[in-house]
C-alpha cells in the first residue's frame, strides 16, 4: 500500500550505524525476515524486570500505592481490550462498559454461588465472553458508527436488567462480603498481585494473539478490509473472536473493580466513563499499537493524580488532548515514537533486515537485488514510514 | 382509558424525541457525522437558557430566542473549525472527536454548575392544559412541543428540497467531490447544516428542560433517545425521524404503564427490536429529504 512511500532522511541516515553491528554475524549478505531486532532483547529484558519489581511492591511500598497501581493496572487492561476491538478489527465501542458491569456482578453472583471471589474473577472473564456470542449477533448488524452507538444502548440494557434484580442489590447495588474473613493487608496484597496478573496475562494474550494467524488476519483487517477479505480472511469471524477476547478481558476488569473497591453500584459500574476512559488512553497512546494503551495510561493516570484536588478538571483536559490527538497526533503518542525509532516493545510485525553494502564486500557476495524478500505480511499502514529505499532499509509492519 | 392517555402522552413525547433527533438526522444524513455530543449540546443549551433567565429579566421565550441563534453560531464555528478538520482524516477520527466533545462540556457544565439539578421556570405553563375527560388531559406545553416539531421538520423539508443552499446540500450529501467539482463550496454548506442542527438541538433542548429538570450528567442518555429515533425511522428520513420519535415515544410510555420501572427499557428493546428485524428503520430513505 506504502511501497512507494520515501523513509525521512533522518529515519535513515540515523538507522544506518545502530543497524551495522547486529548484521557481522556470518549469515553473510541474504536478507533476513525477521521479528525481533537487538533493541527488542533489551526492551524484554526491561520489560520482565518491571513486572518483577511491580509483583515485589506490596512487601515494599504502602498500601496507598499499591491501590494505585491496581487502579493502573485495571485502566491498562481496559484500554488494552479496547485496543485490539478498535485498532485492529476496526470496531469501535462505546458499550465495553456492558462487560465491565458485567464482570463486577458476575464475582458477586458467583460469590452468592460459593465461588472465591479471586477465582471469581476469571470465572467473570469467562462468562462475559459467553454473553457476548449473542450480544454480537445484534451489534453486529451495525456498522461504523451506529456499531458504536449500538452497543451503547446494548450496555444500557444491560444495565437496566442488573438493575431489575434486587437479589443484586437493584438500583443501589450490593457490597461483595465474602472477602471481609481476609486480613486487611493480605487482601490488598492478594488484589494487587491477581490485578497485576489479570494485566500481565491480557498484554502477553494480546500480544501472542497478534503474533498468531489470527493476528496477520486482523493487520490486514485493520489496513485495508476489502483486500482482506479478498485474500481469503475471513472477517468476521475474525472481528467475533476479538469481539470476545475483548468481552472477556473487559469482563476481568470489571472483576477487579469489584474485588478492589468490595462494593458495586450499577450507574458507576456500567457507565460510559469507562468507554471514555478506554478511548481517551488508547487515542493519547496511540491507537493499533500494542504499546499504545500502556502508555496512555500512564499518562492518563499521571493527569488524574495529578489535578485529583481540582474536580473534574482533569476529564475536561483529557478530552481536550484526546480531540487534538485525533487532530494532529492521530497515532498517538507511541505512533510518534514508533515513526522515529526502532524501538518496539512488542514486535509483532516482521521486519527484513538486508545487508548494507559494506557487508556484502565484506562478505565478498554479489550484490544482492535490494527489494529482496518481500515480508509475508499485509501492507503497512500509512502511518509508520515502512519502506525505504537505501540499501540497509528495514521493511516492517507494524 | 388510561391506555389511551399513555398513547396520546406517547404520542406527544415522541414530538419532543423528533425534534430532538432531527438534528441528529440531518448531520448524518449530509456529512455522514453521527455528533456524540448531541444530547450534551442539548443539556448545555439549557444550561445557557438557565443562566440568561437567572441573570437578566429576560423570561423563558426570550431566552429560546437569545441561545438558538447562538448555537447556530457555535455549530457553524464549530464544523469549521473542528469536525471539518476530523472529516478530512477520517470517518472514525470525527466520531471520536464528537466523543472528546461530549466528555469537555459534560465536565465544564459539572466544574461550573455543579451536579444539581435545575429546571427552567415557564410559569404556569408547564402545569396547563387542555382537558379532554376525566383521565386525559393535554399539557400545552407537550402540545406546543408537538407542533414545533411538526413546523421544523416540514422547514427542514422544504429548505432541503426547494432552496438553493438545500440543493447544494443534498449534492453534497450524494456526492462531496462532484458537488465541489461544479462550484458548490461544501465547506460552508456542511458549516450550514451543522448550523442548522445545532439550533433545533438547542431548540430541542430547551423544550426538554421545561418539560422536567436537568442537570449535567443528563446528555448521554438524551444522545441514546435521539439516535434510537432516528434509527428506528429509518437513517436520513426526517418522516422517519418523526415516526421513529413517536414509536420510542409510545414504547416507554406504555411501558411505564405497565411498570413505571420499564420506561427505559421498553424503549431500548423496541430499538434492539427494529435493529434485528428491520434494519433499514421503518421509513428507510433512499437519499437525503
Amino acid at each position: 500500500m506504502t511501497s512507494s512511500m520515501p523513509v525521512p532522511a533522518a529515519r535513515a541516515g540515523s538507522a544506518a550505524p545502530t543497524r551495522l553491528p547486529t548484521q557481522r554475524d556470518g549469515s553473510g549478505g541474504r536478507p533476513r525476515v525477521r521479528r525481533g531486532r537487538r533493541a527488542n532483547l533489551w526492551t524484554t529484558a526491561v520489560l520482565g524486570i518491571v513486572v518483577a519489581v511491580l509483583a515485589y511492591a506490596p512487601f515494599a511500598v504502602y498500601t496507598s500505592i499499591t491501590d494505585d497501581l491496581v487502579t493502573l493496572f485495571i485502566l491498562v487492561t481496559m484500554a488494552s481490550m479496547w485496543n485490539l476491538l478498535a485498532g485492529y478489527a476496526g470496531l469501535v465501542s462505546i458499550g465495553q462498559q456492558a462487560y465491565i458491569g458485567l464482570g463486577a456482578y458476575a464475582v458477586l453472583q458467583f460469590s452468592d454461588w460459593g465461588v472465591q471471589p479471586y477465582v471469581g474473577v476469571i470465572v467473570a472473564a469467562a462468562a462475559c465472553a459467553v454473553i457476548a456470542v449473542p450480544t454480537s449477533l445484534l451489534a453486529f448488524r451495525l456498522r461504523g458508527d451506529y456499531f458504536a452507538v449500538g452497543t451503547w444502548v446494548i450496555a444500557e440494557v444491560y444495565h437496566l436488567l442488573v438493575e431489575r434484580d434486587a437479589s443484586l442489590g437493584g438500583g443501589s447495588g450490593r457490597s461483595l462480603t465474602t472477602l471481609s474473613g481476609i486480613d486487611a493487608s493480605v487482601r490488598e496484597a492478594l488484589t494487587y498481585w491477581i490485578a497485576l496478573g489479570v494485566t500481565v496475562l491480557t498484554v502477553a494474550g494480546c500480544y501472542l494473539l497478534l503474533r498468531s494467524r489470527l493476528g496477520l488476519a486482523l493487520t490486514a483487517i485493520r489496513d485495508d478490509e476489502t483486500a482482506a477479505r479478498s485474500v481469503g480472511v475471513s472477517v468476521s469471524l475474525a472481528k467475533r473472536l476479538v469481539y470476545l477476547v475483548s468481552a472477556a478481558g473487559c469482563g476481568a476488569a470489571g472483576g477487579l473493580l469489584i474485588v478492589s473497591s468490595l462494593n458495586v453500584q450499577p450507574d458507576a459500574i456500567f457507565s460510559v466513563q469507562w468507554s471514555a476512559y478506554m478511548i481517551f488512553i488508547v487515542i493519547i497512546g496511540g491507537l493499533g499499537y500494542m504499546e499504545g494503551p500502556i502508555l496512555g495510561a500512564i499518562v492518563f493516570f499521571a493527569l488524574q493524580q495529578s489535578l485529583s484536588s481540582y474536580g473534574v478538571w482533569y476529564l475536561v483536559l483529557i478530552g481536550a488532548i484526546a480531540m487534538a490527538s485525533v487532530l494532529w497526533l492521530p497515532r498517538g503518542l507511541w505512533g510518534a515514537v514508533a515513526a522515529r525509532t526502532d524501538v518496539r516493545l512488542f514486535p509483532v510485525g516482521y521486519v527484513v533486515h538486508t545487508p548494507t553494502l559494506r557487508q556484502r564486500v565484506a562478505g565478498r557476495i554479489a550484490p544482492a537485488p535490494t527489494p529482496a524478500i518481500a515480508p509475508a505480511t499485509a501492507p503497512d499502514d500509512a502511518g509508520e514510514p515502512g519502506d525505504a529505499s537505501g540499501p540497509d532499509a528495514d521493511r516492517s509492519t507494524a | 382509558m388510561t391506555w389511551v392517555n399513555a398513547i396520546v402522552q406517547g404520542i406527544l413525547l415522541g414530538g419532543l424525541y423528533a425534534l430532538f433527533a432531527c438534528g441528529l438526522s440531518l448531520m448524518f444524513g449530509v456529512m455522514r457525522i453521527v455528533n456524540l455530543a448531541h444530547g450534551d449540546l442539548a443539556v448545555l443549551a439549557a444550561f445557557l437558557a438557565y443562566s440568561v433567565m437567572s441573570a437578566t429579566p429576560l423570561g423563558a421565550f426570550w431566552a429560546v430566542v437569545v441561545v438558538v441563534p447562538v448555537f447556530a453560531a457555535f455549530g457553524y464555528g464549530l464544523q469549521r473549525g473542528l469536525f471539518q478538520r476530523s472529516l478530512a482524516i477520517s470517518p472514525l477520527s470525527t466520531l471520536l472527536v464528537t466523543f472528546g466533545l461530549s466528555v469537555v462540556i459534560q465536565n465544564l457544565l459539572l466544574q461550573i454548575y455543579s451536579a444539581d439539578t435545575r429546571a427552567l421556570d415557564i410559569g404556569s405553563l408547564v402545569s396547563e392544559g387542555l382537558r379532554i375527560n376525566a383521565n386525559i388531559s393535554l399539557s400545552y406545553l407537550a402540545l406546543i412541543t408537538f407542533g414545533l416539531a411538526i413546523v421544523v421538520i416540514v422547514a427542514l423539508q422544504v429548505f432541503l428540497s426547494r432552496s438553493r443552499t438545500g440543493r447544494i446540500m443534498r449534492a453534497a450529501s450524494d456526492d462531496q467531490e462532484a458537488a465541489t467539482l461544479v462550484g458548490a463550496d461544501s465547506r460552508h454548506v456542511y458549516a450550514v447544516a451543522t448550523a442548522i442542527a445545532f439550533a433545533t438541538v438547542a431548540l430541542a433542548g430547551l423544550m426538554f428542560a421545561m418539560r422536567s429538570s436537568f442537570d449535567p450528567s443528563m446528555g448521554p442518555s438524551r444522545l441514546i433517545f435521539a439516535f434510537e429515533a432516528v434509527v428506528i425511522g429509518g437513517l436520513g428520513s426526517l418522516w422517519g425521524t418523526l415516526l421513529g420519535g413517536m414509536v420510542l415515544g409510545l414504547a416507554q410510555t406504555l411501558g411505564a404503564q405497565l411498570d413505571p420501572t420499564l420506561l427505559l427499557l421498553s424503549g431500548h428493546i423496541i430499538f434492539l427490536a427494529v435493529l434485528a428485524f428491520r434494519p433499514q428503520g421503518l421509513i428507510p430513505a433512499r437519499r437525503l429529504a
